[in-house]
């Protein structure tokens, strides 16, 4: 059996709104409700879903960038969640990440070989500044950047450049999972593809696990083993990449899938248009989270929380329609989305 | 513009092989706009692009230069009574004229430009090392953060010319309790400015994934955090040098600041007051030196501004 890196189950983090006269708490906005996935070594999970639902504080979660309200993280077998930030610091060798703006996550005030010698000193994996320029190089050499361009300043790269040098800080700790928090969204499509590439050529080269945080399905679908679709603080869907692609099971996918651009110009395709706007996440609606803007909506979406139920084949969804009979399942009797119909 | 067809294979043109069908026009191609002005290297360059800061710079290395050399700048002894030679007018003997003692006003004005250096610098450099210590501690720590900026708040409350003065009513006059004076009064600036600069920097991504790669928040700190904030609070000191020139001047003028035996531009103008309108040039000489010597340094900071981070000016 592979070896499980990362297990999250039932992840919350609520974050309080200060207001009022004394900066009392006066409510929380429910983040992440919720959450629970695991992750094996050398796989890549993907983690998609709009703006504001939740997948960045799910990443900065799981690297304990803050507190965590309620929930479990397990990396490596050990239990991080409420690890006090002394004896966790050594255990942040073993997962490490890369950042959505390449121009906002490298120190402007230190050189390349500063910035990737940090997490080398500080988890003492050098003994020596020649082993430490050594490794520099090496981890240059990984992301295919000149060796000599070590003592240039950040400004000097350009936006793909640096976010090579943002994933060679990352395996400068020798992870066993990387977060990839939006990598690749805020580079062009061309720089894109490079680093996608870069990502999948350094996973099958050094068997590592990936946390991919993403809003681009068509990136996600080339480069993922799993996928989670979030909505609202919650999974609602994960499934490997095939099954989620060729037969999404829960609503809400159905609709991410099919506002995926196809690159065919004049294909027909059926175009799911929610209606209405995400709900507010300080006061998420009851029942299922989807029901005010789900097609299929029906009486109990609005009462009861649909728990995230296993089809047999390993692929989960969060969705009431799945209870009732197969044949009266809008979801199952429809053919794939247009865009990836014949992947 | 009317449109032309151009000759195949130009810039901008057709391809060869390609015509024209007749009656079509093709408008021309605009040429793309690229500046063919290399920009200048060094230090020349560099201030020929902020000619704020070659401006300022250069006035206020007058102003040092000055300060630091007046006594071999063909000056008297300020101090020097010469009750037979008073108030004359500015002459080949008293270049700036002499004042209702008979002292020379040009040594005066030169020597008082020692003390106006001397308190702005001070201050500057004073206000600025207690506010960062003060802005990176309430920054970085929450309790310490309401308590830090509930006491900034009341001391902000307090007009800093008048907090000044109470200062030096409780102190005796001297230089260096007027530099303590206008420090304190000045500390809640900075300490608010380095506060907000240090809360956006711990959300910079760059923090984070320091964070992540086990950086100790004590190194956090001095290394990621204080390098950035020196930049906007080099701007802020050289207002706060300005600023606190002027106050030093106007504590002095209505003597509350420097004891009258030190000549300060302040003392100078306050001694001449009461003959402004027989002999202005008493009050005129010291003004127009510190006039230059605020617009000297107040040049330079907007100069830095510009030239280290040009969105800092909404923040400052």
């Amino acid at each position: 059996m592979t070896k499980r890196i990362l297990e999250v189950s039932d992840l919350k983090k609520h974050f309080p709104i200060r207001g009022g006269l004394l900066g009392g708490t006066v409510g929380y906005v429910y983040a992440v409700d919720g959450v629970s996935f695991h992750i094996n070594q050398g796989e890549t999970l993907s983690l998609v879903g709009e703006s504001g639902c939740g997948k960045s504080t799910v990443g900065k979660s799981v690297l304990r960038l803050f507190p965590l309200t309620s929930g479990q993280v397990v990396l490596n077998g050990k239990r991080i969640d409420d690890m006090p930030s002394g004896s966790l610091r050594p255990l942040r060798r073993q997962i490490q990440v890369v950042f959505q703006d390449p121009f906002s996550s490298l120190n402007p005030r230190l050189r390349v070989r500063e910035i990737l010698a940090e997490p080398i000193r500080n988890f003492g994996l050098a003994n020596s500044e020649a082993e430490i320029d050594e490794k520099v190089g090496q981890l240059m050499d990984k992301v295919r950047l000149p060796r000599d361009a070590v003592n240039r300043w950040p400004h000097e790269f350009s936006g793909g450049q640096r976010q090579r040098i943002c994933i060679a800080r990352a395996l400068a700790a020798e992870p066993d999972i990387i977060v990839c928090d939006e990598a690749v969204s805020a580079l062009d499509v061309s720089v894109k593809a490079q680093i996608v590439n870069l990502l999948q050529d350094l996973q099958a080269e050094l068997g590592l696990a990936m946390l991919f945080i993403s809003h681009d399905l068509a990136i996600v679908e080339h480069m993922t083993h799993r996928v989670a679709v979030m909505y609202l603080g919650q999974i609602v869907e994960v499934a490997d990449r095939k099954s989620l692609f060729g037969t999404p099971r829960h609503p809400y996918t159905e609709a991410l899938l099919s506002a995926v651009p196809v690159p065919v110009p004049g294909a027909l395709r059926e175009r799911i248009v929610l209606q209405g706007d995400v709900p507010s996440p300080i006061k998420p609606p009851p029942g299922c989270r989807f029901h005010t803007r789900c097609p299929y909506a029906f009486d109990r979406c609005r009462k009861e929380v649909p728990a995230l139920k296993d089809d047999g084949t390993g692929h989960l969804a969060a969705c009431h329609l799945h209870d009732g009979p197969a044949a009266e399942n809008p979801l199952l009797n429809k053919a794939p989305p247009t865009a990836f119909r014949a992947a | 513009m009317s449109a032309t067809a151009l000759p195949p294979g130009s810039p901008g043109g057709l391809p060869p092989g390609v015509s024209i069908p007749p009656g079509l026009a093709i408008a021309k191609l605009p040429p793309d706009i690229l500046s063919d002005v290399k920009p200048r290297r060094g230090i020349w360059g560099f201030l020929g692009r902020y000619p704020a800061i070659a401006i300022g710079g250069s006035l206020l290395f007058i102003m040092v230069f000055v300060a630091v050399f007046a006594p071999f700048l063909f000056t008297k002894d300020p101090t020097a009574l010469a009750p037979a030679l008073r108030t004359r007018e500015p002459s080949a003997q008293f270049w700036f004229g002499s004042d209702m003692l008979g002292r020379d006003v040009y040594s005066r004005v030169l020597y008082g430009a020692r003390v106006s250096l001397i308190v702005g610098f001070s201050v500057a450099f004073f206000a600025s090392l207690i506010g960062l210590i003060i802005g990176l501690l309430s920054g970085f720590n929450r309790i310490a953060d309401s308590i830090i900026m509930r006491v900034m708040d009341g001391m902000m409350s307090i007009p800093p010319i008048l907090l000044a003065i109470a200062l030096m009513a409780l102190t005796r006059g001297s230089v260096q309790n007027v530099i303590l004076a206008i420090t304190v009064a000045e500390i809640p600036r900075v300490s608010r400015l380095v506060r907000g600069v240090v809360l956006s920097l711990r959300e910079q991504p760059y923090v984070e994934a320091a964070v992540a790669s086990g950086t100790r928040t004590w190194k956090i700190i001095f290394k990621h955090i204080l390098p950035n904030t020196l930049a906007p609070l080099t701007v802020q000191a050289t207002y706060i040098c300005a600023a606190a020139m002027i106050t030093e001047a106007i504590l002095s003028f209505i003597g509350a600041g420097t004891p009258p035996i030190i000549p300060s531009w302040g003392n100078i103008m306050a001694e001449g007051r009461a003959l402004w309108q027989v002999k202005p040039y008493i009050v005129f000489f010291p003004a127009v030196f510190l006039s230059i010597t605020v617009l000297a340094v107040n040049l330079l900071g907007d100069g830095l501004r510009d030239a280290i981070d040009p969105r800092l000016a909404k923040r400052i």
